[in-house]
Parts: C-alpha cells; sequence; structure tokens
C-alpha cells in the first residue's frame, strides 16, 4: 500500500466537496476490494473518502410499495434484517451469500454497485428487482446504471445515498459459485411482478451483469421454468477464463435460471 | 496403558498456546535493529539480465543494500543444490545447473529473485525496489513437461540438453514386455497428476543475523529441518562454517514438505546481514508463496497393467515425464524416482514391473515434496489401473484387488521395497462394512430419482514412510543418511526434557513424544518438555517429513530411554544397597525384587545430581542420555478409502457424499492426533482431485497465483469422514508404528476420481474435476442425465 490521505466526512455535502477537489479521491464504503487491490499496489489513490460517518445512509426500511436499504447498509445487516426478510427475502438471502463473514460485516451494498464488479451479487438484485439507485444527484434506474464491467452511470464526485426495490411478488436467486474466490461464476436473479418479468446474469456477461429477453418473454408467457425448457443463450459475449469457458457459462445461465423459476414458484 | 501413555487421545499440549495466539512463529521474533528485504522478482519466466541499474533505489530513504547476483558471486556465496544424486539409464549423472540465490545471468521463471532491497522498514525496501531498473531480453518460455524435451523447445541451461535432468528407469523391461505379451487383458491410461501449490497457512520467513563479534551467523526460519539447512547453508554455500552458523526454526505452522527445502530467501537474508551489519528479516507474501515455495507432483504418465485369464496383474509398465521446475530443488530429484517407482507394486502381488521417469527443466517454479511425495503419483497410477482394469473386465474393483493383494510377508516387490507386513484384506472387509457397499446400488437410485449421478471409488494404497536406512538410501544416491537423534535430559527433580532432532509443525510431537515418556518412565505427561528446532540445543537431527517422526524420531526416543532407565537403575541400587541386577522399574517406581524397599523416580534422578549415595569413581553423576537411531527398513502404512460422490449432471458439480477410511499404521500413539492427520490427509487428496491445480499459462506467467483463483478445499467440502483403524504392528521398529501423516493425501486423490468416473461412465476426466470440467467430459461422452439402474 503507497501513502494516502484519509478523510473522514461527517455530510454527504462535505463527501461529495472532497471528491469534487480531488478528482483522483475515491470513497470509502466498506472497501473490502479497493483496500486489497491497495495493499497489492494496484491502485494508488491518493485520497480515501471515508463514507462512514455519514448520517442516515444506513437506514433500512418499507415505505409503501418500495423497500429502501442505505447505501452504507453492510451486507449482514441487509441478511439479518427482519424488513428485508419479511419484504424480498431472496434478497436477504442473496446478502448472506456474498463473500465471508468479514466481507459482510464491512462490505456494503452501496459500495458493492458502485463497484459493479461482473461477479458480484447486487447488480443481479437491482437489475432483477428493476432497484431505482438513489444518489445525492438524482435517481438512477438500474437498467441505466450498470454500464459495462467495473463501470456504472455514477458522474464524478456522485455518491449513492440509497436503493430503493419494488416489492416483487416471487423471485429467486441461483448463484453457482466460483470455486476458488465464491464469487458467481454465474448467477440468475428472476423477479415477477405483475407483468413485469425479469430475468438478470451476473457472472457470466463479458460487460457484467445483464437481462436475457428472450427468457423474460418466454416467462411472460407463463411464469414456470418449463417455459424457459431448452431455451439457451449464445456464448458470444461470455466471460471465459479457466474456471468456466463462455460456452459453460452460457450453458449454466440456462440451467440456473430454470432453477431460479423454479424456486420461485416454490416447486 | 497409563492415562498418558501410548494409546491415550491426549489433547494436545501446544494446542492452549496456538488457540490462545500465544505461539512464536518465526515472524513473531524481531532483533534489535532489525531491517527488511524485499525481493525484486522476474516478471518473466525465461529472460536474459542485461544489466540491473539500482543508483536510484540505493538513494531511496531508509535503503541500506542493493544488492544482486554479482554481489553474491563477488563474496564467493556458493549455489543451492540438490542432495539427491540419480545416474540416468546410460549411467550418466543427473543435469544439475547452477541455482544462484540471486539469478546470475538469466532468469527461469516468474518469481526468480534478481535483485533484493535492504531497507530500514518493509515499506521503504518495497518502495526502493520499484525502482531497481532491471533490462530484460525476453525469450520464449516452455512450462509443460510434456513438451519440454521436443526439438526446438526453449532450452533452459547449458548443462541439461533438451531439458532432461536424467533419463532414469527401475526394474526389468525384457520381463516385463514379455509378460505383456502373453496377457489376456491390458489396461492403459494416460495420466496427469497435477500440480499443487503447498499453501501452508504461514508463509515462509528468514531472519539473518551476523554478530561481528563472534563471527557467528543465526537464521531463524520457518524450517521442517533445521539442521539440514545449517548443513547445507555451510557445507555447499559455504556461508559459514557450521559451528558459526546457528539454525532456529520455532513454531512452524504447516509444511507439507515445502519447508524442507534450502531457499534463495534464506541464504540472502544470512549474507545481507553480513553485508549491511543489520538483522535482515523477509517474510513472504502470500503472492511470493504461490510462485516460489516448491510445489508439488506435476507428472505426466502413460501407464499400462497387464492381467491373466483370472484377472491376477502380471505386469505393470508406467512412463512418466516429472516436471522439475526452473532449478533442482533440495529433494526433488528422489521424488519421482526412488519415491514413485518403488510403490507401483501397490498392495498387490505383481510379478514384474518396469517404469521410465524422465525428470526435465521448465520455465516454472521448482517441484519438490509435498505431502506424500511420489507415493500419491504411484498410487494414483496403480489405483486408477486397477479399477479400470476392474470396469473393462467386468469384475468388481473389491473383488479384483482382494484377488491380487499381497497376502503373505514379508514380500518382496520388484521394484525395490520390501513389503514387512499387513492385512490389506483386513482393512478392505472393515471399508466395505462401514461404508456400506453393499447397499451402494439403492443410495445411486435414490440420488438418480433426485437427477444426480453417484459413483463410488475405491483407493487400496500403500506408502512407504519412516525414511529411511541410511546405508539403503545411500546406494541409492541420498546425500544424507536418514536416521534420527533423541537426547533425555533428566533434571534433579525429575521432570525431563527431550531433545529431538525431528520438527513439529502441526504433527503434535509435544504431546506425542512425552506421551512416549510418561508411559516409560512413569511420569505426569506434564513433567516433559520436548525440545526441537535449535541447532544449539539439539545436536543433530534429519527433521520432520515422509511420516517419520513416529517410526524413526520416537525409536531414537525409545533408545535414550531404555539407557536413562539402565542409568537410573544404577543409581537406584546404590540407593537401595541392592544389586543392580535386582532393581525393577516399573509405574515410576525403583524396587529390590522380592523385597518392599523401593525408591521413586524423582529420588533416583536427584540422587543421580547430588551424587551422595554413590562414588563419582564408579558412576557418573547425572542423569542425560543420547540416541541415534537408523531403520532397519521402511515403514508400511496402508489401507482403504472408499469415496462415494453425487454428481449434478447438469453443472458438472460433485460432491462428496461419503468417505470411509481404514488405515494400518500400526501401533498408534495417539488416535485423536491420528484421526486429525487422516482429516488433514484427505481434505488435501481431495483437494487434489477436485479444486486444486496450478496453472501457468504457455508464457510462463502463474494463472492461479492467488487464492482467488487457485481452490483450497474448505470445511464445507467435505462430509464427515467415518475414519477407522486396523492393526498389524510394525516389526522393525521398537514401538511398532508404522506413520500416518501422507496416508489421506495418498489415497484420496485416485478414490475420488474412481467414484467420479464410476459416477459419469466415462475415465476421460483429469484432476482438478472441477465442475466445469465434469461437464465437459460427459457431454463429450454423451451422457448427461442420470439413468435409474
Amino acid at each position: 500500500m503507497y501513502a494516502f490521505t484519509f478523510r473522514r466526512p461527517e455530510t454527504l455535502r462535505q463527501a461529495a466537496n472532497l471528491l469534487s477537489k480531488n478528482g483522483d479521491a475515491k470513497p470509502l464504503a466498506g472497501g473490502h476490494t479497493l483496500l486489497p487491490t491497495m495493499k497489492l499496489r494496484l491502485a494508488s489513490p491518493p485520497e480515501l473518502i471515508d463514507l462512514s460517518r455519514i448520517e442516515g445512509l444506513e437506514g433500512i426500511e418499507l415505505t409503501g410499495r418500495a423497500l429502501t436499504i442505505g447505501a452504507m447498509a453492510r451486507h449482514a445487516d441487509v441478511h439479518g434484517s427482519p424488513v428485508v426478510q419479511q419484504a424480498i427475502p431472496v434478497l436477504a438471502k442473496l446478502a448472506g451469500m456474498i463473500g465471508d463473514p468479514a466481507v459482510r460485516h464491512m462490505g456494503t451494498i452501496g459500495g458493492s454497485i458502485a463497484n459493479n464488479d461482473p461477479s458480484a451479487d447486487y447488480p443481479a438484485a437491482c437489475l432483477g428487482l428493476g432497484a431505482t439507485i438513489v444518489t445525492n444527484k438524482r435517481r438512477i434506474k438500474a437498467d441505466d446504471f450498470f454500464t459495462g464491467m467495473f463501470s456504472t452511470a455514477l458522474e464524478p464526485a456522485e455518491i449513492i445515498t440509497k436503493v430503493s426495490f419494488p416489492i416483487p411478488k416471487k423471485a429467486a436467486y441461483q448463484k453457482f459459485r466460483n470455486q476458488a474466490s465464491r464469487y458467481a461464476l454465474v448467477g440468475v436473479f428472476v423477479a415477477k411482478r405483475g407483468g413485469d418479468i425479469r430475468v438478470a446474469v451476473t457472472g457470466a456477461g463479458a460487460n457484467g451483469v445483464f437481462r436475457i429477453q428472450s427468457f423474460e418473454e418466454a416467462l411472460k408467457k407463463r411464469f414456470s421454468p418449463k417455459s424457459l425448457e431448452g431455451m439457451t443463450i449464445p456464448a458470444d459475449g461470455m466471460n471465459s477464463d479457466i474456471h468456466g469457458s463462455a460456452e459453460y457459462r452460457a450453458h449454466l445461465v440456462g440451467v440456473l435460471a430454470r432453477r431460479a423459476v423454479a424456486e420461485a414458484v416454490g416447486k | 496403558m497409563c492415562a498418558t501413555g501410548i494409546g491415550a487421545a491426549v489433547r494436545r499440549k501446544e494446542d492452549h498456546r496456538f488457540i490462545t495466539g500465544k505461539g512464536h512463529y518465526t515472524d513473531d521474533i524481531n532483533q534489535p535493529g532489525q531491517a527488511y528485504a524485499y525481493f525484486v522478482r522476474s516478471p518473466h519466466a525465461h529472460a536474459t539480465i542485461k544489466s540491473i541499474e539500482a543508483k536510484e533505489a540505493a538513494r531511496m530513504p531508509g535503503v541500506l543494500g542493493v544488492l544482486t547476483g554479482a554481489e553474491l558471486a563477488a563474496d564467493k556465496i556458493g549455489n543451492l543444490i540438490c542432495g539427491w544424486m540419480i545416474h540416468s539409464k546410460d549411467g550418466s549423472p543427473m543435469k544439475m545447473a547452477p541455482h544462484p540465490a540471486l539469478a546470475s545471468g538469466k532468469a527461469c521463471f516468474v518469481g526468480d529473485p534478481v535483485a533484493v532491497v535492504i531497507a530500514a522498514t518493509l515499506a521503504q525496501a518495497r518502495d526502493a525496489a520499484e525502482k531497481v531498473k532491471v533490462d530484460y531480453a525476453v525469450l520464449p518460455a516452455v512450462t509443460d513437461p510434456a513438451q519440454a524435451q521436443k526439438s526446438g523447445v526453449p532450452q533452459i541451461h547449458e548443462v541439461a540438453p533438451n531439458n532432461t535432468i536424467y533419463q532414469w528407469h527401475l526394474g526389468d523391461a525384457k520381463a516385463v514386455e514379455s509378460a505383456f505379451t502373453s496377457a489376456k487383458h491390458v489396461t492403459k491410461l494416460d495420466l496427469v497428476n497435477n500440480r499443487l501449490v503447498p499453501n501452508a497457512m504461514e508463509p515462509r520467513v528468514a531472519i539473518g543475523d551476523y554478530d561481528t563479534g563472534s563471527g557467528t551467523f543465526t537464521l531463524w526460519n520457518t524450517s521442517q529441518n533445521p539442521h539440514v539447512a545449517r548443513l547445507v547453508i555451510a557445507a555447499f554455500v559455504g556461508m559459514a562454517p557450521e559451528h558459526k552458523l546457528r539454525v532456529i526454526a520455532p513454531d512452524v505452522g504447516g509444511g507439507f514438505g515445502s519447508k524442507i527445502f534450502i531457499y534463495p530467501e534464506e541464504v540472502v537474508a544470512l549474507w545481507a546481514a553480513k553485508r549491511v551489519g543489520r538483522p535482515v528479516k523477509w517474510t513472504a507474501e502470500r503472492s511470493e508463496s504461490f510462485l516460489c515455495d516448491a510445489h508439488g507432483r506435476d507428472h505426466v504418465t502413460h501407464a499400462e497393467m497387464a492381467f491373466d485369464a483370472e484377472g491376477r496383474i502380471v505386469a505393470l509398465r508406467a512412463k512418466t515425464v516429472a516436471n522439475l521446475g526452473a532449478y533442482m530443488s533440495t529433494f526433488s530429484s528422489a521424488v519421482p524416482t526412488y519415491l514413485y517407482a518403488t510403490l507401483l507394486s501397490g498392495q498387490y502381488e505383481i510379478p514384474q514391473i518396469y517404469c521410465e521417469v524422465d525428470a526435465v527443466y521448465t520455465n516454472t517454479g521448482p517441484v519438490d515434496a509435498y505431502r506424500g511425495a511420489g507415493r500419491p503419483e504411484a498410487t494414483f497410477v496403480v489405483e486408477r489401473l486397477v479399477e479400470v482394469g476392474a470396469r473393462e473386465m467386468g469384475q468388481d474393483p473389491a473383488e479384483l484387488r482382494r484377488k491380487n493383494f499381497v497376502k503373505e510377508f514379508p514380500h518382496q516387490t520388484p521394484v525395490i521395497m520390501n513389503y514387512d507386513t499387513g492385512d490389506y484384506n483386513a482393512s478392505l472387509k472393515r471399508a466395505l462394512e462401514i461404508a456400506d457397499y453393499k447397499g451402494f446400488g439403492r443410495r445411486k437410485r435414490e440420488s438418480a430419482r433426485n437427477g444426480k449421478l453417484r459413483g463410488v471409488g475405491f483407493s487400496t494404497y500403500i506408502e512407504a514412510c519412516g525414511i529411511a536406512p541410511s546405508a539403503a538410501v545411500g546406494s541409492l544416491g541420498a546425500g544424507v543418511g536418514l536416521w534420527e537423534s533423541a537426547e533425555v535430559r533428566v533434571n534433579p527433580t525429575g521432570s525431563v526434557e527431550v531433545l529431538t532432532g525431528c520438527h513439529a509443525h502441526g504433527q503434535g510431537h509435544e504431546t506425542t513424544f512425552a506421551q512416549l515418556v510418561s508411559d516409560r518412565l512413569g511420569i505426569p505427561i506434564d513433567n516433559v518438555s520436548i525440545i526441537h528446532g535449535d541447532t544449539d540445543k539439539v545436536q543433530f537431527g534429519m527433521g520432520t517429513y515422509g511420516s517419520r517422526s513416529g517410526a524413526v524420531g520416537m525409536s531414537a526416543l525409545v533408545k535414550a530411554l531404555d539407557k536413562v532407565e539402565a542409568k537410573a537403575k544404577k543409581v537406584a541400587a546404590h540407593m537401595l544397597e541392592a544389586a543392580e541386577g535386582d532393581i525393577e522399574f516399573k509405574d515410576g517406581k525403583f524396587s529390590v525384587a522380592g523385597t518392599d524397599k523401593s525408591a521413586a523416580w524423582g529420588e533416583v534422578a536427584l540422587n543421580a545430581y547430588i551424587a551422595h549415595k554413590f562414588s563419582g569413581q564408579e558412576l557418573e553423576p547425572g542423569l542425560k542420555e543420547g540416541a541415534f537411531y537408523d531403520p532397519t527398513n521402511f515403514t508400511f502404512p496402508a489401507g482403504c478409502h472408499i469415496c462415494e460422490v453425487e454428481i449434478d449432471p447438469e453443472t458438472g458439480n460433485t460432491e462428496i457424499a461419503a468417505w470411509t477410511a481404514v488405515d494400518d499404521f500400526g501401533v498408534v500413539v495417539n488416535p485423536m492426533i491420528v484421526e486429525g492427520q487422516v482429516h488433514g490427509g484427505v481434505a488435501q487428496g481431495v483437494g487434489q482431485a477436485l479444486y486444486e491445480g496450478a496453472v501457468y499459462d504457455k508464457d510462463g506467467q502463474l494463472v492461479t497465483g492467488s487464492l482467488l483463483d487457485y481452490c483450497m478445499p474448505r470445511a464445507d467440502h467435505l462430509p464427515a469422514l467415518n475414519v477407522a483403524t486396523t492393526v498389524t504392528k510394525c516389526p522393525s521398529n521398537p514401538l511398532g508404528i508404522k506413520g500416518c501423516g501422507e496416508a489421506g493425501a495418498i489415497a484420496a486423490p485416485a478414490a475420488v476420481i474412481n467414484a467420479i468416473t464410476d459416477a459419469i461412465g466415462t475415465e476421460a476426466i483429469a484432476m482438478p474435476a472441477t465442475p466445469q470440467a465434469v461437464w465437459a467430459a460427459l457431454k463429450k461422452a454423451g451422457r448427461s442425465l442420470p439413468h435409474a439402474a
């Protein structure tokens, strides 16, 4: 790790100002990707802006037909929250599948989606549930937020404050882990809310999380694993590495989508 | 048996300090004025070093020195060596290339140390290391052992044309050929024994110190055998004579073989300490461990087994290419030869065996002994051949094994080993019962109903442990003897210190060796301390590896205890005014036969030191005895492991559904520790079969260079293991011990792969059998859905 300046603002405005002043500064929201990268000297931000002392970024609440989770809510908070467990049980379950206990007690939902690791779990939940990402400047639909591997619609000095999830009628997440890292080799999130059906995939795509329109159309006719029988997606555009070829990942997307739908409908 | 004697499941004495964070590992040790070393390592697998520009680095804050191979050579620091001479078929000696502690002129693998920066703090050393400018001319690399000998492939060392270190063989090629010609059935397999990264929990550490007053060096390091380290660094590297070099290996957090070897970093720490005039510490980062700790396995083998009409094995032949990496590590030459081919008879009566082994250099990190060392590779060859042979001939794999077991002992195999004792059928029988082999069909159908493929696999393995009779290994090329020493120091108050040349790095010697003393002297286990790992305390020893500490180290302790008892009897005779021959010693008490006169252990110990009851002219005061024990044979632990797997055909994911291990380790000193050793060994073996595999790309970059990509087995990868033992007492050592440290890692890979191939109905699967690999194998074989049998 190289030397850096550590700042701990107490308001969102201070944090945004600090980020504006130094374009190379990085917000710290758990740091379970950023800090190991810095320790390996693969990243060397001159300034870290720790968001953990800013009030009001950690709450979890149910408001009307949406579940709102503060950006600094830790994975363990989401996993253990009775509100989340009641409103969107799959989201609580997903949070419990991230990393290990150390990661879950430090890592945050805002940090995870701002990083948009192509194998992370939360981006699949955001896209699969049609979440809205709220920042200090605006509201961004998940469909517009994730713009590619490790890339988002966030502008400089824009800070996520909370994520708002509409409550689905049915939802499930199937994660097939990379054996070594335990990130998703492929993860498929399916959700049904009225006529809105979403199938979001993490881990597989070379450009990060994505939706599968063909699967969604098939499920609109009937929300059943049978609707996806024999359906595949092309291997083009899939990630390929020693853990899984593009072909294998594409195959797993089909398998996990069927399993997720089966889980969602309780079969 | 007393409550803390041989056979008692005594809690490990050392665990309290380990689990409360009070262990003293090398990195916990700091010396006044200590500086830090950071190595500049080659980012290229094969490159000429055109120049090294260190001026800017040398001017960085805190920097005490930037050293390269040129300074090393100028100071006449010698090369690292491989200490086991192997001769090729044509009689020529192995081609050992120079291995300087800092690369000289050329880097031969990614991670090869090219320079070292010594600075006041680690951060300063690291900052300065980034300023060392090395001008490389990158050369093409070769990483695949199967390609290394081909023409047109990059040549790594001048001394070794075609990258070939030796072309060795064992056995009678003609007799084997003739047996194959008349065989009824021949099973053929191409096998890869995947390359593994040891990953001990504690990374390697070295602290070098030089005392200008006495001219003495001290090295604290993470070693499994500090005396051997001292011998090599003194006699070959030439750092200092042995009596001017002290090596201390304190608490060591796991080794699995990787800490046997003498590494460049410890040589550099000593040398640099003298150069900069301050103690120098180096602690490996996990990334360095991945690149530079000696890896294990990495064999490419074609093997064939010949059967007669009755299914009896008539011959076995194997041709193996063993990858030794860029340099020959300390014992690398012995692993794919005398620790491998000599075990190709397995538990079976095989009249003829022939094995050829070519060892090659590649542009990868060095490869040497890793838990099992050669014997897992042999077991994988034999147990895969037997299993596939049974399938091809339509025989039950358990029955085919039983038919071919060695049943009479001693048994001379065609590949050197003389099996002393065993009862292979007993462990097989017990394992079949525990595993409920008869119920397998039912479980397979049950799995099929759940959409899963179930398979069962056997591994009836054998290993040679208790290494080793010194003259025997000497005749095979070893540069050292493999006896062990022990010294027993009885204090005047009767407590006991044992100094052993073995070294514990997870094995629990502080408990098991104390159990032996408790058993023999009738004293509480807490009155016994086991001291190891310091060349200034222990006179000499060969260290711990190859499951040798029980069979060899404890045998030395038995000999020393015999001498202590004999001396103590003399003291007791004087105290009790009786003839020495009338003194009996039992349960910690010396008594005169046929009388009620007695003296307790503590009284005798005290009298040995105060020496009031005897004249110093007829009996020397004191009670301290030492012994060296040289074994007369290897020991032969053996057993039967049965693995059941359940495979999800849609994803290719394999789960270990059940594991049965029935092992014959001879006499068991502490059943709890032995069970732990089996658990750990099986986990490592399952790791090799399902998860672990070091992958280099064609340019020689280690793709699996961190735990993000290299998968170590985790607790939830394994079910509860069913572990049992059968016992045949080892006849060649006084306690009847065979050894248990490597059995699981030796047995497990074949059991897992036999189970997977049983489940998926194709033999074409390599280790590690990852979900992707299993899915691809199923797809290739045209099988995807389970069929209820």
